[in-house]
């Protein structure tokens, strides 16, 4: 599903974000990255959705070789990923509804299709009760379940999250994790960047460490390994 | 694109410009000043130019034959002229019209000229006019040269005055309307780069569930449209009202009477510049500052 041979990042400032990463995540694995903060995590996530581009190397995601994509060639890619941030991302303006109908809309999605997706995928997220309420009417951890349903909308074989629960109090993470083990249940590929020690030792899953650009440990059902 | 989805833009386009309603006004009213500007000296350009067309039409060479000439030579120096490349019209004027001419213009005094008939002073004449203007010269020059031709005169020094003049103000005019153009691109461009950032976020998330580059910029795209032809409008009302106004005082002013342009076609010739010049601006505007944005 997602592979990366030799992956290198060296920003326009000098500083080699990744050195050298070699990754083979198959299709329907949980995977958490962990390590410091400017460990390299963020980039690592940033380049599996062609935010950024690497120095050297290969990145082949669900059959496209993202290194070597086109320009325009890079919305075909982010339409087979979900991305879901620390910060929500949804927009203020818009209904909870209109937030995950969005996402249908901008890919051109036949309009009969959207309606039906949209409430079923709010189903599963557990908020078509608050389909039209604005996203500062709901709590922390509801605003981020839309932001999942948003994500989860399009179909996407795979879900990328940077530090999902970082603005979560302990209880709604669980609720967001335990969406996030529903969907990976499905079959859908999650790879998650975070800092929370507990769920990663509670909720054992591989675990990829990154630090210093490089990746220090690779084991199934790993455990968080970091100080608190 | 699909037709649903242009609906669409230019649905989110429309609304893009109310949501953002002090910032267009803005942006229109920098359009609006500019081509109004503009369309001042557009006016003023194309009045210029068909004053000096006019002028230039109406110069010509006056070749006057010496005393010798019979009717044979006559001949000989008319074939040569309308033989020549430039020459667009050759008018023979012999001595008695020319006379004629003159009594004409000497109205009451003409009695001074009486008793000339029998021993005419005056000179045989072709009125010589070149195909291009700013031939006159080198076409006098060629005529001196020419057999029983005892002068030619075409108000020499004069006709290149006034067409270095003509030129000069026809180029003028052109840098001014680039100028104020590119001004008015900038100001368009930086307004809709303003409400571009304001709309920083949506375009992240469009990015983000994989909307392609053109999706994303339709809108600002009809938005900019929209601004540029809607800056054209009061320009062309203020303008076409105006010149109106300024061809009934010429009217009644002797020495401007049917020097100026008529009012049809005109009017629309000016309007059509306007609003392509400001869809122009505003296509250009926005699709410049969208440009930055689609970059990650």
């Amino acid at each position: 599903m997602i592979e990366m041979f030799d992956v290198w990042k060296t920003y326009p400032n000098g500083t080699h974000a990744l050195k050298g990463i070699n990754v083979r995540i198959e299709k329907s694995e949980f995977v958490y990255v962990v390590g410091p903060s400017g460990a390299g995590k963020s980039t690592f996530i940033k380049l599996m959705y062609r935010e950024e581009k690497p120095t050297k190397g290969q990145i082949f995601l669900g059959g496209f070789n993202v290194s070597r994509i086109k320009e325009s060639q890079i919305p075909l890619v982010r339409r087979s990923i979900g991305v879901v941030f620390q910060d929500f991302k949804l927009l203020p303006t818009l209904t909870v509804y209109e937030n995950v109908a969005f996402a249908m809309e901008v890919i051109e999605a036949p309009k009969k299709q959207i309606k039906p997706r949209v409430m079923d995928v709010l189903g599963l997220v557990k908020l078509k009760h608050k389909a039209k309420m604005l996203p500062n009417e709901l709590s922390g951890g509801e605003q981020q379940r839309v932001a999942l349903a948003r994500a989860l909308v399009n179909n996407p074989g795979i879900i990328i999250a940077d530090e999902p629960t970082g603005n979560l109090d302990p209880d709604t993470s669980w609720e967001i994790m335990n969406l996030f083990e529903e969907i990976n249940q499905r079959g859908t590929t999650v790879v998650m960047a975070t800092h929370n020690r507990e769920i990663v030792n509670t909720m054992r899953k591989r675990v990829i460490a990154i630090e210093n650009g490089q990746i220090v440990r690779d084991e199934q059902r790993g455990e968080y390994g970091y100080e608190a | 694109m699909k037709l649903r989805t242009l609906g669409r833009h230019i649905r989110e386009g429309v609304k893009n410009i109310s949501r953002n309603g002090w910032m267009t006004f803005a942006s229109v009213s920098a359009v609006t000043i500019t081509l109004l500007i503009l369309g001042v000296f557009l006016l003023l350009a194309m009045n210029v130019d068909y004053i000096a067309k006019t002028v230039e039409r109406q110069v010509e060479i006056n070749v006057s034959l010496d005393l010798l000439a019979d009717e044979d030579a006559i001949k000989e120096v008319e074939g040569k002229l309308r033989s020549l490349s430039n020459v667009d019209k050759v008018t023979f004027v012999p001595k008695e019209e020319g006379l004629e001419k003159l009594r004409e213009s000497f109205k009451e005094q003409a009695y001074l000229l009486d008793g000339l008939e029998e021993e005419n002073p005056l000179p045989d004449k072709f009125v010589v006019k070149a195909k291009k203007p700013q031939d006159t010269a080198a076409i006098a020059a060629q005529i001196k040269t020419f057999e029983h031709v005892e002068s030619v005169v075409y108000g020499e020094g004069h006709v290149e005055k006034l067409f270095v003049i003509t030129d000069i103000i026809r180029n003028v005019g052109l840098v001014f309307i680039i100028l104020l153009s590119f001004t008015a691109m900038f100001l368009i461009a930086n307004t809709i780069k303003l409400t571009i950032v304001a709309r920083r976020r949506e375009i992240e998330i469009m990015k983000l569930v994989g909307a392609t580059n053109w999706f994303i910029r339709w809108p600002f795209f009809i938005e900019g449209l929209i601004m540029g032809v809607s800056g054209a409008l009061i320009p062309i009302i203020l303008l076409s009202v105006g010149y109106y106004f300024l061809l009934e005082a010429a009217r009644t002013t002797p020495i401007f009477a049917d020097t100026l342009l008529p009012l049809f076609p005109l009017v629309y010739q000016v309007a059509l510049i306007l609003v392509a010049i400001g869809a122009f601006i505003g296509i250009w505007g926005s699709l410049v500052s969208v440009r930055r944005f689609l970059r990650v």
